[in-house]
């Protein structure tokens, strides 16, 4: 199971972040060429990450590059630069229509095939970002075998929505929950907006937990201290392990006797709740808990 | 003769008395009292001197002679400088100078080395300027560098005999009841200063802050002052301690934190009734919030916090977490404040601190230490001393006292600054033992000292980045790349003394 | 690669480092360090600029650098960032970068 809870955004001209930004323990860190980076010093960011993605060691973490928008005068060099130093993933920013993917589609497998490299290796990120992109979203997602996710872009989204984000996020709703569903619909992992106030703990927990139960693969995250909270909430509790260990009992031992569905607590357990308990433990696994360690306190317990 | 100044008749021999010696009148033989009874206008009795070339005159000083400071008033001490330019226009030459440590206020030091006043220097640091220039060979004697625990072992056993020590004192009465948290130039504890009042030969206080006496309650005691000075001003309060440090924003000094925080968590020394000890560095300072939490999650308290104290420990204090508070030094104005508020935040002197031979230091009562490190080598050496120049510019300060006395050491520092490495292969100057060194975290991962597999034992399920030292070595290395090796004269400029008085490591003056 | 203005790439914060470049009035190259890691890696950086100017085909360069302890690869990219700029050669050669 590739987990995708956190994305840290880089900017992509500051060599102390970039130097190392995997510590962090984000499941992808993401190299900005785009927003971050004053049209002054594109050229020294697009230098910058390509050295870096060919010299430095970021380990197990995914590697991903948003670049310029392939109509601004930096797309194309960025686009060539990156593929060359071969980050797991390129991001397009604002995404808004089909053909937006596949022209990248299209150059990215130009430039494979010129410099001799894997067909499709580099994977593609959309971000949906205004009104546009959500309309198109069902579209865009289908666009290409490239895609492996999609991301939401919520402060330039409520901008081109003419409102500003709340507490709540009664703005937001639609939008995720078309995003969401396009997403789900191609099979791609589906990540949510920035939290932009790095010091409203509360009011980030509060938020991840409401993308979390809305069916998002995780967050995009601007500040290294929130990846820990994403990945808190996002890791099984030990509560929710047991009762997925319950399940599993319950059916391995309905189906020894020939049945498809058992019950648990008076509660029936069929196929999509012991499809839900697999992933949970899977999520536990992968999220590096020591599964043998919590039957342990379990049973202490 | 037999004498009878009483009218009594005392003979020349009792049985039990080598010699007798005769009373000669109540004043004859007692200093330091009026001599007149009944009269109003004496002026009132002290042991003012109107300046400090008198005292330095009156106290004896002569070529050759050990003079002492402490170094509480930080980056803002006057004094030590103030004292040191009386004595050179004095002419006198050749002089040891003990201080607890010194700081980049003592750079005019150079002066006074280069003209012969000071011709040797025992302190726990060295930095700035003073520093570069001791490591470019200043000096014909090493500076002998010593732990804060050491300095008061050697001058208790009499291994540092300090002629006269020259203290700063941010207020005093006229007999030389002194405090540290009361004055314009308030520094909190005199912890080190304290040692140095008790042993020294003549003990002469300069002050900015004069008050009625008695000026309880007190740090140290009229029974060991000779002389008072006057002065305007002992220090600069901006030097002598930071306002209320702030918990920081660097995401990676707060990502070292964390993993500390875990390590103690669950390194089976944090249990309710614990004790610890942290630094005034500001991953230190996070570790202290964060173990706030785990303290208030867990409903433990701690028994104490001991040694240099900071505000994020006197808050934890105030909120009943930790309580009693142990203090040799206060690192900022909340911790000022608190040593002349709380009634159990203590000052101890060095010797209590940290003392390895008297009989019992609170060094060796703690659970958890938390320490900096310059670099660490793969056998877990640690150097506070000397960057990865070779130039002096740090302190040995309670590094190794408290290392070796909690019950785990907690070395954090991220993997390599800039380009230099944190963990290297071989440190270039020890100040801490590999064998008191039990973890060592940083920004990339987790090691625990081999000899430490208890700890490991009881980490290595806690979902922490953990690696061998030799891992960390080869990781920092790759980022960086392989530094050429620091070049070397023959000369000695420093020697380090472990807290024992043994002879640990010597650090050579650097080539250019 | 000729360099026909001052081209500078950059910054001075720390694990950065500020290189200006251009080129030199007696047509030949010449480096000017000043490094926080000097002794240590000042050879290695020494070393590394000059190959990369060899590369580059830079025979005439006055490079001035004020390294914060950056890493190689940072000191490649603003290096390589300040001699396109003094060059004034907007797209990328990537014969000459790789």
């Amino acid at each position: 199971m590739k987990l995708r809870r956190t994305m840290l955004y880089v900017p992509g001209n500051n060599p102390n972040m970039v130097k190392d930004a995997h510590i962090y323990r984000a499941d992808s860190v993401m190299f900005d060429l785009e927003d971050s980076v004053s049209v002054h010093e594109k050229d020294a960011a697009r230098f910058l990450i390509f050295r870096a993605l060919k010299c430095i060691d970021y380990e197990n973490t995914e590697t991903v590059v948003r670049i310029n928008s392939l109509h601004s005068p930096y797309g194309e060099d960025d686009l060539e630069a990156m593929v060359r130093a071969r980050p797991d993933v390129i991001r397009l920013p604002k995404t808004e229509s089909p053909e937006d993917i596949m022209e990248a589609d299209e150059k990215l497998g130009i430039l494979e095939k010129k410099l001799g490299l894997p067909k499709n290796e580099i994977k593609l990120f959309a971000a949906i970002e205004n009104a546009r992109g959500v309309v198109n979203v069902s579209r865009i997602t289908e666009a290409s075998d490239r895609l492996v996710g999609v991301a939401f872009g919520a402060e330039d989204f409520v901008t081109n929505l003419h409102t500003t984000r709340s507490r709540e996020g009664t703005e937001l709703f639609t939008a995720r929950q078309e995003i969401l569903l396009a997403g789900r619909a191609a099979g791609l992992h589906v990540i949510d907006s920035v939290f932009a106030d790095v010091n409203d703990e509360a009011g980030f927990r509060r938020e991840v937990e409401l993308i979390k139960g809305m069916g998002f693969d995780g967050k995009s995250v601007i500040n290294p201290r929130q990846v820990g909270i994403v990945h808190e909430i996002y890791t099984p509790s030990i509560e929710e392990i047991n009762h997925a260990r319950r399940v599993i009992r319950a059916i391995e031992a309905a189906e020894e006797e020939g049945s498809g569905v058992a019950t648990l607590n008076g509660r029936m357990v069929d196929k999509p709740v012991v499809e839900r308990a697999r992933r949970t433990l899977e999520l536990a696994h992968v999220s590096g808990l020591y599964l043998d360690e919590i039957q342990e306190e379990a049973a202490h317990a | 003769m037999p004498k009878k100044a009483a009218g009594r008749d005392i003979p020349s021999k009792i049985p039990g008395f080598k010699e007798i010696k005769h009373f000669e009148g109540a004043f004859a033989n007692t200093p330091l009292v009026r001599k007149q009874k009944g009269s109003r206008t004496l002026p009132r009795l002290n042991k003012i001197v109107e300046s400090l070339e008198q005292a330095i005159l009156k106290s004896g000083l002569r070529d050759g002679m050990c003079v002492s400071f402490h170094h509480h008033l930080r980056d803002g001490d006057m004094v030590l400088n103030m004292v040191m330019d009386v004595i050179a226009n004095l002419g006198i030459k050749n002089l040891t100078l003990a201080s607890s440590s010194l700081t980049r206020a003592h750079n005019p030091l150079i002066r006074h080395i280069k003209n012969g006043v000071v011709s040797r220097l025992i302190t726990s640091g060295l930095r700035d300027k003073l520093a570069e220039e001791v490591s470019h060979g200043l000096m014909e004697t090493p500076v002998l560098f010593h732990t804060h625990g050491g300095r008061a072992r050697m001058i208790e056993s009499g291994e540092l005999k300090v002629d006269i020590a020259f203290l700063g004192v941010p207020s005093s009465d006229v007999y030389g009841n002194a405090n540290g948290y009361t004055g314009p130039s308030a520094c909190g504890s005199l912890g080190y200063a304290m040692v140095d009042a008790e042993y020294a030969e003549k003990v002469v206080l300069i002050t900015d802050n004069l008050v009625e006496y008695p000026n309880t309650p007190f740090s140290i005691h009229q029974d060991h002052v000779d002389y008072i000075v006057q002065v305007d001003q002992i220090g600069d309060p901006e030097g002598i301690s930071s306002g209320a440090l702030r918990m920081t924003r660097n995401p990676r000094d707060i990502l070292i934190a964390e993993y500390a925080t875990h390590v103690i968590e669950h390194s089976g020394y944090m249990e309710d009734g614990f004790s610890l000890q942290t630094g005034s560095g500001s991953i230190s300072l996070a570790v202290s919030n964060f173990m706030r939490d785990v303290m208030l999650r867990k409903g433990y308290t701690a028994s104490f916090a001991l040694g240099g104290i900071t505000g994020s420990i006197v808050r934890l204090h105030e909120e009943g977490l930790i309580k009693r508070l142990l203090d040799v030094q206060s690192f900022d104005q909340e911790a000022i404040r608190s040593i002349g508020e709380n009634r159990y935040h203590t000052e101890i002197d060095a010797s209590y601190y940290a003392n390895p031979h008297n009989k019992g230091c609170a060094t060796n009562k703690i659970n958890v230490v938390i320490l900096s490190a310059m670099e660490i080598d793969t056998d877990f050496n640690v150097n506070v001393l000397t960057g990865s120049d070779g130039v002096i510019r740090g302190a040995s300060g309670g590094h190794s006292d408290t290392a070796i006395g909690a019950g785990i050491s907690v070395i954090v520092a991220p993997l390599f600054r800039g380009r230099s490495a944190t963990v290297v292969d071989r440190v270039n100057t020890v100040i801490t033992p590999g064998e008191t060194a039990d973890v060592l975290v940083t920004d990339y991962g987790v090691a625990v000292n081999p000899r430490r597999r208890d700890i490991y034992d009881r980490l290595k399920t806690k979902h922490l980045p953990l690696y061998s030292i030799e891992e960390l070595y080869q990781k920092a290395e790759k980022v960086t790349g392989r530094p050429e090796p620091v070049q070397f004269e023959k000369k000695i400029v420093g020697v380090v003394e472990y807290r024992d008085g043994t002879i640990l490591d010597v650090i050579h003056q650097v080539k250019d | 690669m000729n360099l026909i203005r001052t081209g500078k790439a950059g910054t001075l914060e720390s694990s950065d480092v500020m290189i200006t470049v251009k080129g030199h009035s007696e047509n030949r190259v010449e480096i000017k360090l000043k490094s926080i890691v000097e002794k240590r890696f000042g050879r290695h950086i020494r070393r590394q600029i000059e190959d990369i100017l060899e590369r580059m085909e830079v025979n005439s360069a006055l490079v001035d650098v004020d390294d914060r302890g950056a890493l190689d690869c940072v000191i490649q990219a603003r290096l390589e960032t300040a001699l396109y700029r003094a060059a004034g050669i907007q797209s990328l050669r990537w014969e000459e970068i790789q």
